[in-house]
């Protein structure tokens, strides 16, 4: 981080320019954490800032107040150059109890800003962290840290003393007092969340009232207390020009389903039970019901993609998502589809597992779910995004694939993208490709498993067309006439044929995307959500002189049909995952190339230092 | 929107035969199933739908092969979950005129839940569940309707679960039309499944139906001539609930609150009890009705109109598109908080 400071003129502050900073709101899952965040976010939207988030919150709604448990964070990074990742080490750290101190202060670098909440540094509070001695009384922390300690809730009970409001209503607004010094010490515009609170709150003045009071007090705060000798400026980024808007990714695969319900003047069923963190996705399908998208929030994970397959019989587009879990419930009606031809998009947004395992926390282990979690030769296009806003583009593209080919798609989304936002730049839905769905109608020679020469892919006929009547289902069907066959050549024959249907999709897949030169030392791939922390990695080793590149994979099945060229081009390989090795294994499994792994898996994103690391072993090693 | 919102386009004249698809049927010669085939092909003419517009959906089991013997649209599924396949099919082409046919272990088992949610949610399918009280295609297992003791090869000592009651469960589950039929009476089935098919919302007809190789006579109560005579009790809306031979005629009275069985003469006309198919509460007493202690029911226990799922669900998109107009994504896109960059 450079730093450029401005020399206080008339009594001002001193403002120092920074290129990033890395923020971390943290208190109890009750505190507002969330919210104060995604404010922070969109005020840091306004100032031009390119932003990447990383929420982090219990999976229980109300954890027990005051607990390590029960602590809920909000973790931003922001900067006037393009930023991949929501930071690794904290530049400011603000906690609102002892337990948020607790928990997080060991990510706050040497020499960071730390904002504690003084009231809630109290005995039970303490005891409940595990503290003894109150720790900021403990020296050695303001040694380390630049330590402020402010009684946001005695500031925020002063703030709003006279409105008609209860204590409890006025302390639930404190949150707001942090957000407001924040700002003031990082210089971000209040006007978003003026408005927020404006909309927010139109039946509720007093609240309206309060929040607009505790956030202008604790922006005051930061101007006129003594204690706070300088802020800091982070400059617009130089973003490519156009109309930005904030994306999650849960919301992007929303509008990426409703982009292609548009294009395609197909109707959508969404099937989907609810299941952290995929249910954002049900909620927003649910508000679009202009688009022809109908939801279906079914009994279990089964009927969910059962409905969704049912509609796509019927000539809409079967949707389902769900998160690990649900997935595996799904496993057998998903063969159904693979079986029945039939054009099918499921989302999994992945989790930390196996089983229940870390609900709100991100992971990337369902790879190989997703290639063979199914019973026998069972096929299915996999896609992954990279960032919030490429949800949007992978699942139009996944609707697109799915009824070109009549094939399932499986687009691996995870915790971090769902929930994490990104500036997003808004695309013109024109330039996207068209989808183009030609039902059969025409009765000349019709066989229902007749195959496209180009794409294999069986013709969709909707009920209801004259002439056209037969029967599809999950047992083994003699190819072209679709009659029931047990005969042994057919099934292998079906085998192939489901296979390389599956393979033609390749012809869809651009040329590979290289970050770097197009030979070298070290080839870093990765897939999904870890495209920022790898990229920030690499650009990190180039600018240090080192002979490296990346690829993100897009298309996990079928991969880039120029891969296996693209990686001899390489010494040696590094692939980081968040989980026990499974890319890796599938590279070098269909390339005999000796790839290593980079894994962590601890319901965190990886960690960009850690690539850096372990691109840098690999750099000096023997191939 | 007309009931199973089928019936825009009209149907030409069919007969049976138009129904009969260029499959060889598979079932064990002598199964119940033949009869229900034969008579759903019968019964299908007289719904006025055209055959495209017709499609059967089914899940595993003996009776989920039917879909391939009728010519009309047809989706064979996984084990028990043709409701919820059914479920979005109806959402997405609420034109259609979906059937679900289904057996006692893909409906009642492993299929429960689901069957318990088409039915309270009310969508527009007629389900067909064939009740032979067995597994059949897996060999011969006990299935959720097996009677408590039943010695099977998964038995050998007798099942130790007892049985579920498809018409108390379908009434449980909030079903608006719910019949009982027999594969043996072929007329009768045929009256039924055009009730059945022309109800609005989710109707249920159990069929009684034999296995005449894993669980042959299950159902001889109502098979056999002489106790069919004593046994069968024909419902008829606004008919007194009589059953048993002429010379000695029964009726089914209420006795406080609880079913009991008389001798007709014995009792005033005034203490018979009238069947009426809007009463639901009726229906799940006479559901439970059965030998040796009672008459089995034949014919339409319920039949009651209530609000359709996949209806409400279109009213609503309706009202979206009427309220705000077609969805338009550049609009959406660039809804809410946007800023530019130039």
């Amino acid at each position: 981080m450079s730093e450029t400071a401005t020399p206080a003129a008339g009594g001002q502050k001193s403002l120092k320019e920074l290129d990033r900073a890395v923020i971390r709101f943290a208190g109890d899952s009750g505190d507002g954490m969330q919210l104060t965040g995604e404010q922070f976010t969109t005020e840091s939207a306004w100032a031009g800032n390119d932003i990447a988030t990383l929420p982090n919150f219990p999976a229980e709604i109300r954890a027990p107040a005051g607990t390590l448990f029960g602590v809920s964070s909000f973790q931003l990074q922001f900067g006037s150059q393009r930023v991949y990742t929501p930071g690794d080490r904290l530049d400011c750290l603000v906690a609102m109890n002892p337990a948020a101190l607790k928990v997080h202060v060991r990510d706050l670098k040497t020499g960071g800003l730390l904002i504690a909440n003084t009231a809630a540094f109290e005995k039970r509070n303490l005891d409940k962290a595990g503290y003894a001695a109150n720790p900021l009384d403990d020296p050695a922390l303001a040694e380390r840290y630049r330590l402020h300690k402010v009684d946001m809730t005695a500031l925020t009970q002063e703030a709003v003393k006279d409105l008609p409001l209860d204590a409890r209503e006025k302390d639930r607004t404190k949150n707001f007092f942090a957000l407001g010094l924040v700002s003031w010490i990082y210089t971000r515009p209040l006007e978003p969340t003026l408005e927020w609170i404006g909309k927010k709150f139109t039946k509720n003045p007093a609240i309206a009232a309060a929040n607009t009071r505790v956030l202008k007090a604790g922006h005051a705060y930061g101007e006129t207390a003594e204690i706070f000798a300088e802020h800091y400026a982070v400059e617009a980024a130089e973003m490519a020009p156009g109309l930005y808007r904030a994306m999650t990714g849960n919301r992007a695969l929303a509008w990426g389903i409703l982009a292609a319900a548009q294009r395609s003047k197909v109707p959508v069923v969404y099937g989907a039970y609810p299941i952290t963190p995929a249910s954002d996705i049900l909620h927003e399908l649910a508000l679009h019901k202009r688009f022809r998208v109908r939801t279906i929030q079914a009994e279990d994970e089964i009927a969910a993609v059962t409905a969704a397959i049912g509609a796509s019989f019927g000539g809409a587009i079967g949707v389902t998502g769900s998160s690990g879990p649900g997935i595996a419930l799904k496993g057998e009606a998903i063969g159904l589809a693979v079986m029945a031809e039939l054009p099918l998009v499921v989302f999994n947004i992945q989790r930390g597992g196996p089983s229940t395992g870390l609900p709100t926390k991100t992971e990337q282990a369902d790879l190989m779910q997703a290639l063979g979690g199914r019973n026998s030769e069972s096929p299915v296009v996999v896609l992954a995004p990279a960032t919030p806003g490429d949800c949007f583009y992978v699942a139009y593209e996944a609707v697109r694939i799915a009824v070109k080919y009549m094939v399932p798609v499986i687009v691996l989304s995870d915790g971090f993208l769902a929930n994490g936002s990104e500036p997003w730049l808004v695309p013109d839905p024109e330039t996207l490709p068209p989808i183009d769905v030609q039902f059969r109608t025409s009765t000349e020679g019709f066989f229902p498993y007749l195959r496209d020469p180009a794409t294999l892919a069986r013709p969709w006929v909707r009920p209801g067309t004259p002439g056209l009547e037969h029967r599809i289902g999950g047992i083994e069907k003699q190819d072209v006439t679709g009659d029931i066959s047990y005969d042994p050549d057919n099934h292998d024959h079906m085998v192939r044929v489901r296979a390389e249907k599956v393979r033609r999709v390749a012809q869809e897949i651009p040329p590979t995307s290289i970050n770097g030169p197009a030979t070298g030392d070290v080839l870093v791939v990765g897939w999904g959500g870890t495209y920022g922390a790898i990229t920030a990695a690499v650009e990190r080793a180039q600018a240090e002189g080192k002979s490296v590149a990346s690829i993100h994979l897009r298309h996990l099945n079928p991969l880039p049909p120029d891969l296996g060229h693209v990686l001899r081009e390489y010494r040696r390989v590094l692939v980081p995952e968040i989980n026990s090795g499974q890319l890796v294994r599938v590279v070098r499994a269909e390339y005999l190339v000796d790839a290593v792994g980079f894994n962590r898996v601890r319901g965190l994103p990886l960690a960009s230092d850690e690539i850096f690391d372990a691109i840098t072993q690999l750099v000096g090693s023997p191939a | 929107m007309s009931p199973g919102g089928a019936e825009a386009k009209e149907a030409p004249k069919y007969t049976k035969k138009d129904f009969e698809s260029d499959q060889d049927v598979r079932w064990c010669p002598g199964c119940g199933d033949y009869a229900i085939l034969s008579a759903v092909q019968k019964a299908m003419p007289d719904l006025g739908v055209p055959k495209e517009n017709i499609v059967f959906v089914s899940g595993i089991g003996c009776s989920s092969r039917f879909p391939y013997y009728m010519n009309t649209y047809g989706f064979h599924t996984i084990h028990g979950r043709a409701p919820a396949l059914a479920t979005g099919l109806r959402l997405a082409r609420p034109d259609l005129k979906v059937f679900v046919v289904t057996g006692d272990g893909d409906g009642l088992s492993i299929g429960g839940n689901h069957m318990l949610h088409v039915l309270r949610r009310n969508v527009s399918v007629t389900i067909l569940l064939f009740n032979n009280r067995i597994y059949g295609l897996t060999k011969g297992q006990y299935s959720p309707t097996s009677e408590l003791g039943k010695v099977t090869k998964s038995t050998p000592m007798g099942s130790t679960d007892r049985p579920v009651n498809p018409l108390a469960f379908a009434l449980g589950c909030g079903a608006t039309f719910v019949a009982r039929t027999v594969d043996r009476n072929i007329q009768h089935m045929e009256e039924m499944l055009r009730r059945a098919a022309r109800h609005h919302g989710a109707a249920f007809i159990e069929i009684l139906q034999n296995c005449n190789v894993y669980n042959h006579l299950a159902w001889n109560v109502v098979y056999d001539k002489e106790s069919r005579l004593q046994y069968e009790l024909r419902l008829e809306h606004g008919k007194p609930l009589l059953f048993g031979p002429p010379d000695d005629r029964r009726a089914v009275i209420m006795d406080g609150v609880a079913p009991r069985t008389v001798r007709a003469r014995d009792v005033p006309e005034s203490a018979l009890w009238i069947h009426d198919e809007a009463n639901v509460n009726a229906a799940k007493l006479l559901a439970d009705l059965f030998a040796p202690d009672f008459p089995v029911p034949i014919g339409v226990l319920a039949a009651v109109e209530a609000p359709v799922y996949e209806e409400i669900m279109l009213q609503q998109e309706q009202k979206a598109i009427s309220d705000r107009g077609p969805g338009d994504i550049a609009k959406l896109l660039t809804s809410g908080d946007t800023w530019k960059i130039s």
